[in-house]
């Protein structure tokens, strides 16, 4: 057996015995199929969830349309628009604040205690205050998600931008580099580490807020869904959705972290990696 | 160069107080006078603390003096300027940019077309021998490595002036004997005129046309020895070591006077 055979192995040792475990204690009847069903019913309903609706009938449209008309390919596209969206609004406006913030103090006297009232309020307290403002349906969801995207953004740009080491814009001025040249090409990547720091955990926040937006503001996504499966007693559906959500997310945070990676692989702290 | 033309760099009744926090008033420098002509090579040597970086900062641009008059290159020094190149002890290398683009930046800043960037870049890696490190980052490279790159860097601006900030104070023995030929080389090469701090006294004697001795706080010229010795100077010779041994009662001075201020301050 190969070294990485082994190391997959071993991560899956312990997910498959729990997953044995609940399946024997599942068909055993030990456990309330209403409260926790088994895996293979799990499995089956994430399967009848993912499947579209009926029989392909060239008469509807194209076979791709048909393909990806099942509810759960649906609910994923609806949460990520949403994610998506409300992220590249919070995190455009976070980015840019905290540039303007990072590089001109009197911009930081002035915004940072602002910044740091409303900081600490979760974005999930807005809820009430979104819905009177924009009523139900994508838009509370979009104002909600881009405020997850928006403070982490935001803090890590200023301090990225705040900490950039003095030599580096020093050697940049020795060399003739100024204004808007100095900030892209010397402040903006040398930020940048602290800046990508930000967007994974606003990425975070966002999608955590996605889900809980959509339970309270909208009638699609996977958040919706899962909510409406309770209310029918479907908890193999429960299941089926949040593994859905993990799945995505953990999709993203991987993109997001390769995407990272890349851009900072002059970073020294990736050395060993 | 006739004798009679004009000091590249003119350093004139020259002073700088900085305000501590506690808001004392440090005198870091105090009435320097020195002209360095073209083509010449000074070392300005000192203990810590003698305000020779801050010298060479207040004529880089970065940090300008409190009194006197600072002219390089004929015009007065206000702002950093690329005719004034600065090689620092830290590299202050980009490390998001590869070593080539490090080399380009100066030239991109310029406007350059691109092929002319290019060639230039090309020549220079190939002259401190980075040829075959045009594409790394520079984390995959050595101190020694690193300051090659700074000193091509500052190379491509065309610079008639180098300012060097104890360049090699971080690196081994071995690889500053290396880079202390590589500069003389490149002095000789391209007749630049440069001015060099460091605290190392064999290396300014090995170096320079002209020792600056700094004293320590509030730093002046405390003497200014030159160095007639021929090139490639032997280290072991003689005249170097007397020089050596003159120049070291020298500095020993201000380093024990830098010595009793740090034990009074702790007292």
């Amino acid at each position: 057996m190969t070294a990485a055979g082994k190391r997959l192995g071993q991560a899956l040792l312990v997910p498959l015995a729990v997953l044995a475990l609940w399946e024997g204690l599942s068909r055993a009847g030990v456990i309330n199929p209403l409260i926790l069903p088994s895996p293979t019913k799990v499995a089956l309903r994430w399967w009848s969830y993912l499947a579209p609706l009926g029989p392909y009938a060239p008469a509807d449209g194209p076979y791709l349309k048909w393909l990806v008309s099942g509810e759960l390919l649906q609910d994923a596209a609806a949460s990520l628009y949403r994610v998506v969206s409300g992220f590249a609004i919070g995190g455009g406006l976070g980015l840019g604040l905290g540039l303007v913030m990072g590089v001109s103090s009197t911009a930081y006297r002035l915004l940072n205690p602002l910044v740091q009232i409303l900081r600490p309020i979760p974005p999930i307290a807005y809820i009430p205050l979104a819905i009177l403002w924009f009523g139900l349906g994508n838009p509370p969801a979009f104002f909600l998600i881009s405020l997850g995207a928006f403070f982490p953004i935001l803090l890590n740009t200023i301090a990225g931008v705040r900490n950039v080491d003095a030599i580096y814009v020093r050697a940049a001025r020795n060399l003739g580099a100024k204004g808007p040249v100095l900030f892209r090409r010397v402040i903006l990547p040398a930020a940048a580490p602290h800046i990508l720091t930000g967007v994974r955990v606003g990425y975070g926040v966002s999608f955590i807020v996605v889900i809980v937006a959509e339970m309270i503001a909208v009638n699609s996504g996977l958040g919706y869904r899962i909510l409406e499966a309770r209310e029918f007693f479907w908890p193999d559906k429960i299941l089926a959705g949040m593994i859905t959500i993990g799945v995505i997310g953990l999709g993203i945070d991987t993109a997001l972290n390769r995407l990272s990676n890349h851009l900072l692989r002059w970073h020294r702290s990736l050395e060993t990696s | 160069m006739s004798a009679t033309a004009a000091p590249q760099i003119l350093v004139e009744k020259v002073g700088k107080i900085f305000r501590s926090p506690e808001g004392d008033e440090i005198v870091a420098l105090r009435d320097i006078d020195l002209a360095v002509s073209s083509g010449e090579f000074v070392c300005l040597l000192g203990p810590s603390g003698c305000g020779k970086s801050t010298l060479l900062n207040a004529i880089a641009g970065f940090s300008l003096p409190t009194s006197g008059r600072l002219v390089a290159n004929g015009t007065e020094v206000a702002e950093p300027g690329p005719d004034r190149a600065m090689v620092f002890q830290e590299y202050a290398l980009f490390p998001w940019m590869t070593v080539a683009k490090n080399v380009a930046f100066g030239l991109e800043i310029k406007g350059e077309p691109r092929e002319a960037v290019a060639r230039k870049v090309d020549g220079l890696l190939r002259l401190l021998n980075l040829s075959e490190f045009a594409g790394r980052f520079p984390k995959d490279l050595s101190g020694g490595m690193r300051q090659r790159v700074a000193i091509a860097r500052v190379l491509a601006l065309d610079a008639p002036v180098l300012l060097m900030d104890e360049p090699f104070g971080a690196l081994d023995a071995l690889t500053r004997k290396n880079l202390q030929d590589e500069v003389l080389r490149i002095w000789t090469e391209f007749g630049k005129t440069i001015l060099f701090v460091t605290h190392g006294i064999e290396e300014s004697i090995y170096l320079a046309d002209r020792v600056v001795v700094m004293t320590y706080r509030p730093g002046t010229v405390k003497a200014v020895v030159s160095v007639v010795l021929p090139r490639p100077r032997d280290t072991a010779s003689p005249e170097f070591n007397a020089l050596k041994r003159r120049l070291t009662d020298l500095v020993m001075e201000e380093q024990r006077r830098h010595e009793e201020d740090e034990i009074r301050q702790v007292i």
